[in-house]
């Protein structure tokens, strides 16, 4: 019975993603599924970081640009196997995280949101100036993704890899939160000095969910380049942080269904919107704008507490 | 040996010496008070001893070796615990989780095996919860359990501050003023809480205000004023010094 309960919300998500493909009616919407799920994996890693630890980063696009160019050059340029660059990319990424955490985690608010922002964009200028690998502003193709002489093409193949790894990125997130790593994490965001006294390293317990965040970030990227089959600079760009960073905000911080669902609403709207032709942009800014306004700790949060005042939701 | 050894303890702010010169021991199981007026250095004592800040001069030693200067999370290894003037309860978490928090050290930390929730991880924890709830009934948050801590009331926070402690199962304890903001009926229950944590071999250390409950529950006292030690002693001995009476009531007095 204790399994079943801990698992209801696996195996709904499980079932959901089982059924889906029985009403999407045509590619286009299997390719928005897909990069719901590549948003929400991506999306579940930052809120580790900044809904859970309370830390913040306007920089993540970089470290998905790094696993998205990681497995367009690689395989182009040296010959590499997809699946080593995607590994070599994530390798990448998490050193770079690693090295530059300990520096930018000494920081605090606005000026830690700033180190972060520098990194991206450095990241980014790097990808946009390398032309000679990276293709510059045009970018480049992205071999397809083989495995022992299967190769993974068309979108209903990617729905399933990516309702796969979908089910374990939520299955792994609601494990580390419900752990003694996971609360050491929110420990340090509800009170840093406490959770010092209590024996928690908080410098190194930020530095590990930034790595474990773009961890993830530079697999997905990854995913993403081998999925659309070609990489453009824009991956790696500022909008790209600040669109993520807004999916963890609008779906509600510190909340793993929140993280699904600020993936799932963000990538939808603006299909939703392309009806309001011209105005979509000024559309999409005013629903967020009220959404801040009314429900200022996210939807899914404002929803629990509605519902259940005096609970969390479980994690 | 006693238990905590402070010899010669100064801490300067720029020019003010908020702490100097401070020296004193406590054995094992006692309830050990630190009073004085305000601004006489008790918390900053505190903050000191528990690695919170580092000492100007001095030697802190806890069980015979030096702490001075140690980092608060690898004081918490040696059996250091705390709870604080101004609560520092984790609001983002239930009441339990917060108490689950103390326990920390005793855990499987690891990341991996915590994503993938290895069974031996999994049982430590529901081990835990049962203690946790032991725990919060011990100090009388039987109900509580499942509360979100921003929803609970302010006593019930201050107790909740002392389980979270007591979950380190340290051999010290430091409480920085337990019933600050409290009034007399719930004062007289955390003077009963005190007596029985320090009747299950925790040494209490004490900084407090409400002089009925130091004069009540302290085994022995330190006086402070200007950061200077005054005089330490019994209850007894304390309340009938003149010096102490002089820096509470004024020396014309």
């Amino acid at each position: 019975m204790r399994v079943l309960r801990r698992h209801s919300a696996l195996l709904f998500l499980a079932g959901l993603l089982l059924l889906l493909p029985l009403v999407l009616p045509n590619n286009f919407y299997y390719d928005i599924v897909i990069r719901m799920a590549i948003n929400a994996i991506i999306v579940l890693g930052l809120n580790l970081l900044i809904g859970f630890a309370g830390q913040i980063s306007l920089g993540h696009a970089g470290f998905i640009g790094i696993g998205a160019y990681a497995s367009a050059i690689f395989p182009t340029h040296f010959g590499w196997h997809p699946l080593v660059a995607m590994a070599a990319g994530a390798a990448i990424a998490s050193a770079i995280a690693a090295i530059l955490a300990r520096p930018i985690f000494r920081l605090k608010g606005h000026y830690l949101a700033m180190a972060t922002l520098g990194l991206g964009i450095i990241i980014a200028i790097v990808i946009k100036n390398e032309a000679a690998y990276t293709g510059g502003p045009d970018g480049m193709p992205v071999a397809a993704l083989g495995l022992m002489g299967f190769e993974i093409s068309g979108e209903k193949q990617w729905y399933w890899v990516l309702a796969a790894l979908l089910l374990f990125s939520f299955w792994a997130a609601r494990n580390l939160i419900d752990s003694p790593f996971g609360r050491a994490l929110r420990a340090l965001h509800g009170s840093e000095v406490a959770s010092q006294v209590m024996g928690v390293d908080v410098v190194r317990y930020k530095v590990a969910i930034f790595v474990l965040s773009a961890f993830f970030a530079s697999l997905m990227g990854s995913v993403t380049a081998h999925y659309i089959g070609f990489v453009t600079p824009n991956i790696a760009d500022f909008f790209h942080s600040i669109e993520l960073v807004t999916m963890v905000v609008i779906g509600g911080m510190a909340s793993i269904y929140g993280s699904l669902i600020g993936a799932i609403l963000l990538t939808a709207l603006p299909q939703a919107l392309s009806t309001f032709e011209g105005w979509e942009t000024v559309a999409f800014g005013s629903i967020l704008m009220l959404c801040m306004i009314f429900m200022p700790r996210g939807l899914v949060p404002t929803l629990t507490a509605r519902f259940r005042p005096n609970e969390r939701e479980d994690p | 040996m006693a238990l905590l050894e402070v010899d010669n303890l100064s801490k300067a702010f720029g020019g003010v010496t908020a702490v100097q010169n401070v020296s004193f021991a406590v054995d094992r199981g006692l309830v050990y008070s630190v009073i004085g007026p305000n601004g006489a250095g008790k918390t900053t004592l505190f903050n000191l001893i528990t690695g919170v800040y580092t000492p100007t001069e001095g030697d802190i030693r806890l069980d015979g070796r030096s702490i001075a200067g140690v980092a608060p999370h690898q004081l918490a290894s040696q059996g250091m615990a705390r709870t604080f003037q101004n609560l520092q309860i984790c609001m983002n978490m239930t009441a339990l989780e917060n108490v689950m928090v103390g326990a920390h050290l005793q855990l499987d930390r690891n990341l991996v095996k915590a994503m993938l929730r290895f069974p031996g991880l999994a049982r430590r924890d529901r081990e835990l919860k049962d203690r946790a709830r032991e725990l919060m009934g011990f100090v009388g948050l039987g109900g509580y359990w499942n509360r979100a801590a921003n929803s609970m009331p302010y006593g019930a926070l201050k107790r909740l501050e002392i389980a979270r402690a007591l979950a380190a199962k340290p051999q010290i304890l430091f409480l920085d003023e337990p019933a600050a903001g409290l009034n007399s009926k719930d004062t007289a229950e955390i003077d009963e809480l005190v007596r029985k944590v320090a009747d299950n071999d925790v040494t209490v250390v004490l900084v407090e205000h409400d002089m009925k409950m130091v004069m009540n529950i302290s085994d022995r006292i330190l006086v402070l004023d200007y950061g200077k030690k005054l005089t330490e002693g019994t209850a007894r001995e304390v309340r009938e010094n003149p010096d102490v009476i002089a820096a509470y009531l004024g020396s014309n007095a």
